[in-house]
């Protein structure tokens, strides 16, 4: 059989994450290529209806991009969405969810290496946990 | 700090008592408007009303054991521009807290608004009331046989009845945080009721002659209350319990929500919903065929209409924080889901872990809005 190829869609920060996705390019760090980048203005700016419907159709992991906490070029996105994860998947918990589908990852401009290892990271750790269960769920 | 007086009953008509109290209030411009319920002509429930005229008094019941809607949005449309006169509010204390929290979201106003607490009775659907009015002939005395339980705070209701879940598992009989508090509580409402006025309306109410009152406040009241208080927390434990056991994962979930035809009738019902235009109702989800189709595509077949699950999370993540148990969604459901069970079980986590009590004060603010630089280190992977 056909080894699980996890889809990961990634809400990256203009200002630090998504630079940062950049660097990792032209610096040619390797990382799987098992992610789809929407580039967003803040981590802040990604509200839990984005995570919530990626989820729901089937993405088996998402990833949030920020930069690291004092640094958001809006001074204070990053510790709204830290908030907004932080009861999202308190949430997730009291229904029986699994939360450990949801990174939520400070990573600067700079740090290109850390982008391309905290994906190969989240590869390896959803093929661990296989796929996500709404992929089929019909009844969503 | 308050101060609190006994409103002597005449003629064993505590809810006359309170109409003269309410029409002394009115007349003696302590308030220019009043928000109050008030029976409708078929006499089948009651509304809401907003009376200038003292003379439409008759017939108000501010004890009345329906919420057709939730006060908290009336009262954001009555204040969020200034209404430019004094406007009273009878409130129940879920209808109290929902204001509370409204005013933190800028819906609602405090500055010309006096809000006026009732010790809360509990509450019948509206349905179950008009049925039952009708079969009592006037359904006059509805509200009179609660009142009998107020004393001992053993409530009662008719027999064939249940009072809404919300209200059996509300630990809140009692309003805080009003400006008036009309307390039923311990006293015998057939003689006396307990009347508590913030301090700079004790002073106007003194001198206009309606009400005097002292700093002597009310230990049988108290100690009812308390007693009260810990029944409703012990059945709206079971009552989590009972939802925690039930929901213990995706499939659970799905199966308690899986009669929701996305009416979003919780979500007008909602108090805390107060977005003027929800994202559920926006061309977002408008869904286009090649969109349903590419879907069911993927999945083998989709559900229509869609976003269900998607539309409980969305609301929980963006308003379980504020939540305040008042169960209009409940009352909204056509199809009996359990949408408070679920938002007051999940809400409890939630505000647990901001120690956020929504309604408690105005001056905390709503999780949602605000947020601690120390906080939730371990949500971006590094403790």
């Amino acid at each position: 059989m056909e080894e699980f190829e996890p889809r990961i869609i990634a809400f990256l920060c203009h200002w630090c994450t998504y630079t940062g996705a950049d660097l990792a390019g032209t610096t040619r760090q390797q990382y799987p290529p098992n992610i789809r980048i929407i580039h967003m203005m803040c981590s802040g700016a990604v509200d839990t209806i984005y995570i919530l419907k990626a989820l729901i159709d089937g993405a088996d992991g998402v990833l949030i991009g920020g930069c690291h906490p004092g640094d958001c070029h809006y001074q204070t996105g990053n510790y709204k969405a830290r908030r907004r994860v932080g009861i999202l998947k308190e949430i997730f918990h009291q229904v029986g969810f699994t939360e450990d589908r949801i990174w939520l990852r400070w990573i600067s401009a700079s740090e290109g290496k850390l982008f391309a290892d905290t994906v190969t990271q989240m590869v390896e750790e959803l093929k661990k946990m296989g796929p996500n269960p709404m992929k089929k769920l019909w009844l969503a | 700090m308050s101060k609190s007086a006994m409103l002597e009953v005449k003629n064993n008509d505590p809810i006359g008592t309170l109409r003269d109290f309410f029409r002394d209030l009115l007349e003696k411009k302590v308030v220019d408007a009043l928000l109050i319920p008030k029976k409708l002509p078929s006499g089948d429930g009651y509304c809401q009303t907003l009376i200038r005229n003292p003379e439409l008094l008759v017939d108000v019941n501010p004890l009345a054991p329906t919420v057709p809607v939730q006060s908290a949005r009336l009262i954001s449309h009555l204040t969020i521009m200034d209404p430019g006169c004094k406007v009273g509010a009878v409130l129940k204390s879920c209808e109290v807290r929902a204001v509370i929290e409204l005013v933190k979201f800028l819906q609602v106003k405090l500055d010309r608004l006096i809000l006026i607490g009732v010790d809360c009775l509990g509450t019948y659907e509206p349905s179950g009331y008009a049925k039952m009015s009708r079969e009592k002939g006037k359904g006059g005395s509805i509200t009179g046989n609660l009142l009998k339980g107020a004393r001992e705070g053993k409530i009662k209701p008719q027999d064939g009845y249940d009072l809404r879940l919300a209200c059996q598992i509300c630990e809140y009989p009692n309003p805080q945080n009003a400006d008036v508090i009309i307390g039923l509580f311990g006293h015998n409402p057939q003689k006396e009721i307990y009347v508590e006025l913030r301090d700079g309306l004790a002073g106007e109410l003194a001198e206009k002659g309606i009400l005097a009152t002292t700093e002597k406040g009310s230990s049988s009241r108290d100690s009812v209350i308390e007693r009260l208080t810990e029944e409703r927390l012990k059945r709206r434990d079971e009552v989590f319990d009972a939802f925690r056991s039930r929901v213990k994962n995706l499939q659970d979930l799905m199966d308690a929500l899986s009669t929701c035809i996305r009416c979003h009738n919780c979500m007008v019902a909602c108090p805390i919903c107060y977005c003027k235009e929800c994202v559920f109702k926006t061309p977002t989800f408008e869904h286009k065929a090649d969109q349903f189709l590419r879907w069911a595509d993927r999945k083998g077949g989709v559900r229509m209409p869609t976003d269900t699950l998607l539309f409980h999370l969305i609301r929980l993540s963006h308003m379980v924080t504020s939540c305040i148990g008042c169960g209009l969604c409940d009352s909204a459901c056509p199809n009996d889901l359990p949408v408070a069970t679920l938002f007051r079980a999940v809400g409890q986590k939630v505000q647990g872990l901001f120690d956020y009590t929504p309604g408690r004060s105005v001056d905390e603010e709503p999780p949602v809005a605000t947020f601690k630089e120390d906080e939730l280190q371990g949500e971006s992977g590094t403790n």
